[in-house]
């Protein structure tokens, strides 16, 4: 099934790919961080507008075919922007939409600390800041990891729609092998998806990790 | 926001009452003479097809002039299309026994073999690889890769400017293969040729290449904002593909479309189609013998 | 938990807050308003940009377009649950032979880009069954894994106790799963596999990949008229119809999973389980 000799000669342009496909998700994990971080911090606040603002934005973005997104963003967006990198434009995409799901996983991850921990924290005085960054967010921060490990994981994932929108990345070169190779498909298909496993593997690998050395009694 | 919304709800909902009534399509334009007492041998490729009265023809439906449909219609129309019905009619089979079906680069080749489609017109470039695998009746046109660029824009003027120039073209696609390899272009590869005009309209990319022919049909378009530049730096030969093995039927076929460019009709599909961007008719080339 | 972070307001922090507010609207309004602006300064509300949409032939094909979205959608969801049914059954065996590869196909496709397994599938057999089906496919293949987690976490969610009972009165394995395990599980997962639902229905449109006549193909083939060029238009047209279609059955995930909660059910939980 797998013809090895083709896999060699395709991995110089495969492992092109992986680096695109890296970069694109090192970027936008970054980005999608610290909005969604920004959105859970709104949603959890005093201030409704606020709130309401974080609400809106995760059920937007949620419910919208990241396909779509590309479509407004990358498509259309230069018509508005101006000339733009295409991979800049896919890490806009990216970030936006997964922001959202960031966001949805930090809050699940909060849910998890027990109320008693935070109303012991109101009883001795601490304000909302405080309450939140000294005793609830260590605590969250372990309970956050496999939904935020998943989300990074399907981020990673994502960034394969980027190869229908101008970026030359990993699931790209499943086609532009095509001409060259095109009795390979099932080789290409195991070279290219192997590197997606990797990148699957080495985060939930680290996810368990960070879960294992951060792990609380209660 | 609020206007955008209103105006989408409002077109969601006409969207939805209007998904029961039918509409009209694009007309076809050359009339073509469908031979209804044709005979074939029994058993031919063309006599089944005959028979069934129904042919699958694979086509591009974004390239205009050669193959092209908009969101509005239900046919397809250009070059190719005229080809096709050329093609059916020898067989005494009319537009409506005709079913269009929609093929990308990527699947033209499976869709022969597994019998998807009968055959495909489908700006299908003859190949030593490709006759490996499939039958290449033709050639019945013969174009060569060019750019297309801004109307604007002087600083192509062929493919030696496109040293690091961004260049569109359909991913996997040999024309975007070559201007990467050979001319050092930084390539931006789409599904349709459609989607790498827009982008070159919002300026997001220096040119889009492919054939001459493809290119020609999107400048007959717009031509205000779009012009073709340079000679063709490849020669693509365009055929009709088919069951590999079937030389029967490639003799047909060829025979068919030979008889339609000594009579005009080949001429006439010319003209009504690639020919509206403004080129003179070209002489019809030689094709192939079957083997 | 997010009221106990914080107290009932006293008149200070009200005021506190209020100012908050409002500079906070402020900042909001001024981004959306400046948004928007550009879009308009960019001519993206002018009338060439929405005159596609007053054509009866397209937005016929747009809805002939959607109603394919929607069927490849609920074939999807169908055949997944099958397929997560079976996969779920099997990694919950006892024998390694059955739970080792079941374990493998569902880890496998849940890790594959689900676009890359479209566009595989069709190379492999477009030929044969169309892209339709190839769509379909890998829908399938990625949802029924996702499923067959969902299944194996309302599975194992049921307390111990409830098998153990199971068993000391004398069922058997097979009757154990159908009979306590299975019943009590399927109530477990219903928000879970509404919210799988959503996921299916979006990435439908991951179709675009082999060209799949659906709503995205038809919205590819108006953005890229050179008459209409109204990428952003269509984008956002496109994203109010997912949003209402996702947002009501998410609404019903929730609606399903309070039900529960209610009866002091606990609902599996699809944010663990479903990559998105």
């Amino acid at each position: 099934m797998i013809n090895f000799g083709a896999l060699g000669e395709m991995l110089p342009s495969i492992l092109d790919g992986f680096w695109l496909t890296l970069r694109l998700l090192a970027y936008s994990a970054v980005i999608a961080t610290v909005l969604g971080t920004l959105l859970a911090t709104m949603r959890v606040s005093p201030i409704a507008v606020l709130r309401g603002f974080g609400t809106s934005y995760v059920n937007i973005f949620r419910n919208t075919p990241l396909v779509v997104l590309f479509i407004i963003i990358v498509t259309g967006g230069p018509q508005v922007v101006g000339r733009t990198e295409f991979t800049t434009l896919a890490t806009v995409a990216l970030s936006l939409y997964t922001a959202a799901f960031v966001c949805e996983g930090l809050r699940s991850g909060v849910n998890t600390v027990p109320t008693g921990q935070a109303e012991a924290a109101r009883s001795i005085g601490m304000g909302f800041t405080q309450t939140l960054t000294i005793v609830v967010l260590p605590q969250a921060f372990r309970a956050v990891i496999p939904p935020l490990a998943s989300v990074y994981i399907a981020l990673a994932k994502n960034t394969s729609v980027a190869a229908a929108f101008g970026v030359a990345e990993l699931t790209y070169r499943m086609r532009s092998l095509n001409e060259q190779f095109p009795q390979e498909a099932v080789t290409r298909f195991s070279g290219i998806v192997l590197f997606y496993v990797i990148i699957v593997a080495v985060i939930s690998g680290i996810a368990q990790i960070l879960e294992r050395r951060l792990a609380v009694s209660r | 926001m609020r206007y955008a919304k209103t105006k989408a709800l409002l077109a969601g909902a006409l969207l939805v009452s209007l998904a029961a009534c039918g509409g009209g399509g694009g007309g076809s334009t050359v009339k073509v003479d469908v031979n209804k007492d044709a005979k074939f041998p029994s058993g031919s490729t063309m006599a089944k097809l005959q028979d069934a009265g129904k042919i699958k023809i694979g086509v591009k439906i974004d390239q205009p002039g050669i193959g092209f449909k908009d969101a509005g219609s239900d046919v397809p129309e250009g070059f190719d299309i005229e080809m096709g019905r050329i093609v059916a009619a020898g067989m005494g089979l009319s537009d409506d026994q005709i079913e269009w079906v929609t093929t990308i680069s990527d699947n033209r080749e499976p869709f022969l073999q597994k019998g998807t489609v009968d055959i495909v017109i489908a700006s299908y470039s003859i190949t030593d690889e490709r006759r490996q695998i499939v039958g290449q009746a033709g050639p019945y046109y013969v174009t060569g890769q060019q750019l297309l660029v801004a109307a604007d824009d002087d600083s192509i003027k062929g493919p030696d400017d496109l040293d690091g120039k961004k260049v569109c073209s359909v991913t996997g696609s040999t024309s975007i293969e070559t201007v990467e390899k050979e001319y050092g272009a930084n390539p931006a590869g789409f599904d349709s040729y459609s989607e790498c005009v827009t982008q070159l309209q919002n300026g997001n990319v220096d040119a889009v290449t492919t054939d001459g022919a493809i290119l020609l049909g999107y400048a007959a378009q717009d031509p205000d904002n779009l012009k073709v530049v340079g000679d063709p730096f490849s020669e693509e030969r365009y055929g009709v593909g088919y069951k590999k093995g079937d030389t029967e039927f490639c003799q047909y076929i060829t025979d068919t479309i030979q008889k339609a460019m000594d009579d005009g009709k080949w001429a006439d599909a010319f003209k009504a189609t690639l020919g509206k961007s403004g080129v003179d008719t070209p002489e019809p080339p030689k094709m192939d013998p079957c083997e | 938990m997010s009221s106990v972070l914080f107290d009932v307001p006293g008149p200070k922090a009200r005021a506190r807050y209020r100012a908050v507010a409002v500079v906070s609207t402020l900042v909001l309004a001024g981004l959306i308003g400046w948004v928007l602006w550009i879009l308009y300064q960019n001519d993206q509300f002018t009338e060439a940009k929405w005159q596609p949409f007053t054509d009866a032939a397209v937005l016929r094909n747009l809805a002939q377009g959607l109603l394919l979205t929607l069927r490849a959608a609920a074939v999807a969801i169908l055949l997944a649950m099958v397929f997560g049914a079976v996969f779920a059954a099997g990694r919950l065996s006892d024998h390694r032979w059955l739970s080792w590869p079941s374990a493998l196909v569902v880890e496998f496709f849940r890790a594959v880009p689900l676009i890359l397994l479209i566009l595989f599938l069709f190379l492999l057999v477009g030929g044969t069954l169309g892209r339709f089906w190839c769509l379909v496919l890998g829908l399938m293949l990625y949802n029924g894994a996702v499923l067959a987690e969902i299944f194996r976490a309302g599975v194992t969610a049921v307390p111990r106790g409830q098998s153990e009972a199971a068993y000391a009165i004398g069922l058997r394995k097979g009757q154990v799963m159908r009979m306590i395990l299975a019943p009590q599980a399927v109530s477990a997962m219903l928000p879970a596999i509404i919210s799988q639902c959503v996921v299916a229905l979006k990435d439908t449109t991951l179709g675009i990949i082999i060209s799949t006549e659906d709503v995205i193909n038809t919205a590819r083939l108006i953005y890229n008229d050179f008459r209409y060029n109204n990428a952003i238009i269509v984008g956002l047209m496109l994203a109010v119809v997912f949003i209402i279609i996702n947002y009501s059955l998410s609404k019903l995930a929730v609606y399903v999973e309070r039900r529960l909660a209610s009866r002091g059910e606990r609902a599996v939980d699809h944010s663990q389980i479903a990559s998105v």
